[in-house]
């Protein structure tokens, strides 16, 4: 499929929780296979322009557009944000994939019904298909045999892998990732940032809201530091690494290298 | 007192009394439960329009007791019988056993809506926002994700309910109906012998412990997803029932 635009169009996203300003005017575009690592000290609203992007959070103000559809927003009476139109709220989440800090795998089903019932309920594929697909995911995040385990018999991390490839199962043209290795004991980070890297390297787009400098700094092509609901710094993420231009980037840079 | 001679004289009494009870239980519980479903769902997303009526109806079927209200629906509605004959309704409030099915019906479902709500409440935040991230809508939100873990959440409840129902069913025996309770007291009427009750609290406590036991299964075979040991055999999507009949 082409497309003239960008694979995924943020602009100009406004977001306050009553009077507390958490995103103010944050606008990004992401081109296919682009990784884009966005970083921030915690409160900086980096979870909440995820949530925003896909719209689990409803943006004040701005625009989302996936793949040349820009997803319509009405303002209802009390003048909050709405969808104009439900539907397609839910058809750009179906082509945008999440993966959450705290996995949220839907703990009543096996590893491999977890990644099988996105096609299945949501794009109506076929179930046999929809199986033997998700089969494969499991296999490529390095969890075949685990095909038949519920979450709870899975570790953190191989959780995060399901989720990984729940987010996979459903072909998305972009993958939000908010803050996936967080939750995760040190000794399964890497486990999980490696099916990233891999994704990666395989083309797919990503934006990463995460603490892994490391993973920032090595796979992603770009960078954003956010500040107080803005954007205080952006650009390519070897530059920025190598030569952070604010000095509150540079700050960040140092304190979160020696925790 | 002659234990064994009033079991073996009326043991046919005692057999068609428990299938009434069980009838009744049979009926009322299922019903309820299609009726609270819509309920529950509708009280826990909080339109106030909606759920002031629903609270309304639960407050009146649990602050009240059932023999009030078996009593309010079967002689109040005698009161009534030329509107209700009007309306058609009449063959409804006729029949002692109808209304006793009303009654305990009504009764459940407020039971029940409290049941399912609890549930309903209890699905983790996370797993939905899951679901919505997919791309989900509410129909198959409820479907896949919310309904299966509010009614895992809710069946020790809903067990206990269906105890509840199927002994509480015995007052339906004050309005003519031969349940276990109904037989039971001609029997004493016929005999004058105690040892009648002796026999359907025996029947009783049987019907409670065999459904007990049944429900476990029910409850354990739900929960399977939070054993510590992942199934040993098939890795696969299929309901267990299903994959042992599969030829291999």
């Amino acid at each position: 499929m082409t497309t003239s635009g960008p694979t995924l169009l943020v602009e100009n996203i406004h977001k306050s929780f009553g009077s507390h300003q958490v995103l103010n005017g944050i606008s990004l575009e992401a081109q296919a296979h682009d990784v884009i690592a966005i970083l921030g000290a915690s409160g900086s609203g980096k979870s909440t322009l995820l949530r925003c992007i896909n719209m689990l959070e409803m943006p004040d103000h701005g625009h989302i557009t996936l793949r040349d559809e820009r997803v319509a927003i009405r303002k209802d009476r009390a003048g909050r944000s709405r969808p104009s139109d439900v539907r397609q709220v839910q058809r750009m989440r179906r082509r945008l994939g999440m993966v959450f800090q705290q996995f949220n795998l839907w703990s009543h089903k096996t590893a491999l019904e977890n990644v099988a019932l996105g096609p299945q309920a949501v794009l109506g594929a076929d179930r046999k298909a929809s199986v033997a697909r998700a089969e494969a995911l499991l296999t490529r995040v390095g969890l075949a045999r685990h095909c038949g385990h519920y979450p709870c018999q899975l570790s953190g991390g191989q959780q995060q892998r399901v989720a990984i490839a729940r987010a996979l199962a459903m072909e998305p043209y972009a993958i939000l990732f908010d803050e996936p290795t967080s939750a995760l004991d040190p000794e399964l980070v890497g486990e999980v940032l490696q099916v990233m890297r891999d994704l990666a390297a395989a083309g797919t787009t990503m934006i990463v809201v995460t603490h892994e400098l490391g993973f920032a700094r090595e796979v992603s092509n770009r960078t954003m530091f956010l500040h107080q609901g803005q954007i205080h710094e952006e650009g390519p993420s070897a530059e920025m690494f190598a030569r952070p231009k604010s000095d509150r980037f540079r700050q960040f840079l140092v304190r979160t290298r020696e925790r | 007192m002659d234990l064994f001679g009033v079991l073996s004289r009326f043991w046919p009494n005692f057999l068609s009394g428990v299938g009434t009870t069980l009838m009744i239980t049979a009926i009322c519980i299922p019903v309820g439960a299609v009726f609270a479903l819509p309920l529950a769902i509708l009280r826990d997303r909080g339109n106030r329009v909606l759920s002031a009526p629903i609270r309304l109806y639960v407050s009146f079927f649990r602050g009240t007791p059932a023999l009030t209200q078996l009593f309010l629906i079967y002689y109040g509605s005698g009161d009534f019988r030329p509107t209700l004959q009007q309306v058609g309704f009449w063959w409804l409030f006729k029949e002692p056993l109808l209304c006793a099915l009303l009654a305990f019906t009504l009764n459940t479902i407020a039971y029940q809506v409290e049941i399912v709500r609890g549930g309903l409440q209890g699905v983790a935040g996370g797993e939905i926002e899951a679901g919505r991230a997919i791309g989900m809508g509410n129909i198959a939100l409820y479907r896949h994700v919310i309904l299966p873990h509010a009614y895992r959440l809710a069946l020790p409840a809903l067990g206990n309910e269906v105890i509840l129902l199927m002994k509480s069913s015995a007052i339906a025996s004050v309005i003519t109906i031969y349940d276990l309770m109904g037989e039971t007291r001609r029997v004493y009427a016929r005999t004058f012998d105690f040892s009648a009750y002796f026999w359907a609290a025996v029947l009783y406590l049987a019907l409670t412990t065999l459904f007990v036991r049944g429900w476990h299964r029910i409850e354990r075979a739900s929960t399977r997803h939070q054993s510590a040991q992942p199934a040993v055999l098939p890795e696969t999507i299929l309901p267990m029932a299903f994959v042992r009949k599969m030829p291999r």
